[in-house]
């Protein structure tokens, strides 16, 4: 019988090796089908969109990027007929003024001093956001408590008292705090052995020495008046002062507007409904251009700091509503169920409901943090040096008089603004994922 | 309100901790100039050859020269200046209120502003006025030639009402090409959408550079609005402070009639014109009687030097700008800038 060998010539002893699938289910011409080219509105779409890319992209890039010039000391860099070709952006005059965008008018030889500040603002944010580094709760101290005095002095500079009552009124109160907190975690003997607490007594310690350094030291830093401050300097100055006073503040105000004491409850309404009332604009003039109308001279709040402290006000009250949604959306079974366990109001909502109600509204909370950062421009209009009237008070400078240097000027504004919120929301989608690690199916 | 207030009132609590709080404040501004150790002068936030900061964020232009030499005269140091940048809404409200002891923020010294705001003009260091610019090619030398011309404006402004009003006054047609911004209107202008561009001189200068071809374009000898640029204090009585910040004017335009530079102070010191040594302060005691050293105009002198220095380094031909002096040349050059005698 010869079957076998029959067989073998008509049925296959090992399989054919997988061919491609085909290019209509895989590969990119699939997904160009699947994702450009579904539907005849999307076919549109997508030739609408390449028709604007083709159009726009090149000419941005030739502008920006291929014709710019990037280095020379005055307009004749940037002029066509000085060159002999065509010109495109004048980085040039961004290189020349980009101590100018940083610094404002600050002092020179005392601009080291701003870049310490910038350092410290740099660690502690790195401190507090990146997960890997530990001490968390000295980070906090420090971010929230130490740098913003010690920023202040070192800016300011000058030798003065009332810097010393304030960081010894600080020094005492954080150890009061955190005393009381270590004494309510029982049963941990170690509280104030612990690396963590060393740490935090000596960074209050040394604090309290820098201060005294300050005091009575040899060499006290001459002042530098803060209409000189100015740029990012006062950019971030703003911003920074108001994200770190309308968390805080926020989170009072929406827990004053839940809360069953009349008072407290009014008045978190009306100061909240008054300041959503109006616009930033209104709060900038009434303290720049009315208050020192009705205020004597001598008793006038410094022009930085009036702005400063209506910003984080404004920043406060949007703030509270942002927090307010989240403490509507936890089930009031979270409420008994922390009473039932005997919690005071205050340990409910610090253990309970805010940190739930908190990371709900992190889209909220950021989305009210880049706004707060943008708005910061508007302290230009009075007359505040920030990072953005820095750029076109050079316009004016007819050194770098061309055709081009306005546009590369907003060029350079909108790449750093972009950047800083861009970083924004990318943190708070991390932060967001991380902590919906438990709701994940 | 009452919010808002409570927070105001709360911040000036906390910037009264901060800041110094002076003792009693003495009455007459000089003294509080004196006792701050500071000039407190309004400025502009930025306009090319008037005010605007260079690289490291020092400030020069025509009206901040004016400030420094206020500074050089009371204090001996043109450093003792705290400029205050002023939006053109928040600038005579910030003189009301003495957050600045002077405004010299190129403001157009107009009756209105004159007598019914508080304050006082006192002495114009700048004539502007509303000019044309064309371009060369056009071949028109004069702006009575620009019959049925299109004239590129910003819409709004008081240089659109005086553009209609030259028109109609010299019997020529016109059509107005308007637009939002400045730089719009530059734009427009260049791209060829009109035959000339109007605004104030000052900025057509500032605005030429702008364009991508200077040269092809020439500011026309017209001007047919008058917008004096004038120094400005609280009109409170003073008379004093009003003396000092109109003489300082008068000091700078002064030593340029009698030829005295920065280059030249000393010589000028040993000359044997009378005129020279009483503005020096060589002879008589001139200063003293405004409440100031006898030698506070040889201090202006040689801290920012005489009014033509001042013009040529940041308006005129040593500037980019090159603005002619035209009528803010002196009297006997056939300008308007006059100073009374200092004697």
């Amino acid at each position: 019988m010869n079957v076998s060998a029959n067989a073998s010539a008509y049925v296959q002893a090992q399989s054919l090796p997988e061919l491609p699938a085909p290019s209509s289910t895989k590969g990119p011409i699939h997904w160009m089908r699947a994702n450009l080219f579904a539907t005849p509105a999307n076919t549109l779409m997508t030739l609408v969109a390449i028709y604007l890319i083709a159009t726009t992209v090149p000419a941005l890039f030739k502008f920006y990027v291929f014709d710019a010039v990037w280095s020379g000391t005055g307009r004749d860099a940037c002029l066509r007929d000085k060159v002999g070709r065509e010109v495109g952006a004048c980085w040039a005059f961004v290189g020349d003024r980009l101590q100018y965008f940083i610094y404002g008018s600050y002092t020179q030889a005392e601009r080291w001093r701003v870049n310490l500040v910038f350092l410290g603002f740099g660690i502690s944010i790195v401190w507090l956001l990146w997960d890997k580094v530990p001490f968390k709760s000295v980070g906090f101290l420090f971010f929230f408590g130490i740098l913003p005095i010690s920023a202040w002095m070192l800016l300011y500079g000058g030798a003065r008292a009332e810097f010393w009552f304030l960081i010894a009124g600080f020094a005492l109160l954080a150890w009061t705090i955190w005393g009381d907190l270590s004494a309510g975690r029982k049963g941990e003997p170690d509280v104030f052995t612990r690396p963590e607490s060393l740490i935090r007594y000596g960074v209050l310690a040394a604090m309290v020495l820098f201060g005294l350094y300050v005091q009575i030291g040899p060499g006290e830093l001459p002042v530098v008046e803060t209409g000189l401050w100015g740029g990012i300097l006062v950019t971030l100055l703003i911003a920074s002062a108001g994200i770190v006073f309308s968390l805080p503040f926020g989170i009072a105000l929406a827990l004053g507007r839940r809360s069953k004491l009349p008072i407290i409850k009014l008045f978190s309404v009306i100061f909240i409904e008054f300041v959503r009332g109006v616009p930033l604009i209104t709060v900038l003039f009434m303290a720049n251009v009315m208050l020192p109308l009705f205020v004597p001279q001598e008793w006038s709040p410094d022009r930085l700091l009036r702005p400063l402290i209506g910003v984080a006000l404004f920043a406060s009250a949007y703030m509270a509503e942002v927090v307010r949604g989240g403490l509507q959306a936890i089930p009031r079974g979270q409420y008994e169920g922390a009473m039932s366990l005997g919690l005071g109001y205050g340990k409910m909502m610090r253990l309970i409901v805010l940190p739930q109600a908190l990371r709900i509204v992190i889209p909220g909370i950021v989305n009210t943090f880049i706004g707060l950062f943008k708005d910061t421009t508007l302290v230009t209009i009075i007359g505040i040096f920030d990072f953005m009237k820095t750029i076109e008070a050079s316009f004016a400078d007819p050194l770098w008089a061309t055709p081009t240097t306005r546009a590369t000027g907003y060029a350079f504004a909108a790449i750093f603004y972009f950047i800083c919120c861009w970083g924004m929301s990318r943190y708070s989608i991390s932060v967001e994922e991380k902590l919906a690690a438990g709701q994940k199916r | 309100m009452k919010t808002i207030m409570t927070g105001i009132l709360a911040g000036a609590a906390l910037a009264l901790t901060i800041s110094a709080a002076s003792a009693q404040a003495p009455r007459s501004t000089l003294d509080q100039v004196k006792a701050r150790g500071v000039l407190n002068c309004g400025s502009n936030t930025g306009l090319a050859g008037f005010g605007v900061p260079d690289a490291q964020g020092n400030w020069s232009g025509l009206d901040v020269d004016y400030c420094r030499a206020i500074a050089a005269a009371i204090f001996d140091d043109p450093s003792k200046v705290k400029f205050i940048p002023l939006t053109a809404q928040a600038r005579f409200t910030a003189l009301q209120s003495g957050e600045v002891d002077i405004l010299v923020r190129n403001s157009t010294w107009t009756m209105t502003r004159d007598t019914t705001l508080g304050i006082a003009f006192l002495a114009t260091n700048y004539y502007d006025g509303q000019g044309f610019m064309v371009r060369k090619s056009l071949g028109v030398a004069s702006a009575l030639k620009l019959e049925g011309a299109q004239v590129c404006t910003q819409q709004g402004t008081t240089t659109e009402l005086n553009l209609a009003d030259f028109f109609r006054k010299n019997n020529l047609k016109y059509t107005p090409v308007t637009f939002a911004t400045a730089d719009e209107t530059r734009s427009a202008y260049e791209a060829g959408r009109c035959d000339a561009f109007t605004t104030d001189a000052s900025g057509l200068y500032s605005e030429r550079l702008k364009l991508s071809r200077p040269d092809e374009h020439i500011v026309l000898p017209e001007v047919i609005s008058k917008e004096p640029l004038a120094s400005a204090v609280r009109a409170n009585g003073d008379s004093q402070w009003a003396n000092i910040v109109k003489w300082t004017h008068y000091a700078m335009l002064n030593a340029e009639e009698l030829g005295v530079t920065r280059a030249n102070l000393a010589q000028s010191a040993q000359s044997n014109n009378p005129e020279i040594r009483r503005l020096l302060g060589v002879e008589g005691k001139l200063g003293e009687g405004i409440g100031l050293t006898n030698d506070w105009a040889a201090r202006i002198i040689r801290h920012v030097g005489n009014y033509s220095e001042s013009f040529e380094r940041n308006v005129g031909a040593s500037s980019p700008l090159k603005i002619s002096r035209g009528v803010n040349a002196l009297w006997s050059n056939g300008g308007l800038q006059y100073a009374p005698p200092i004697r």
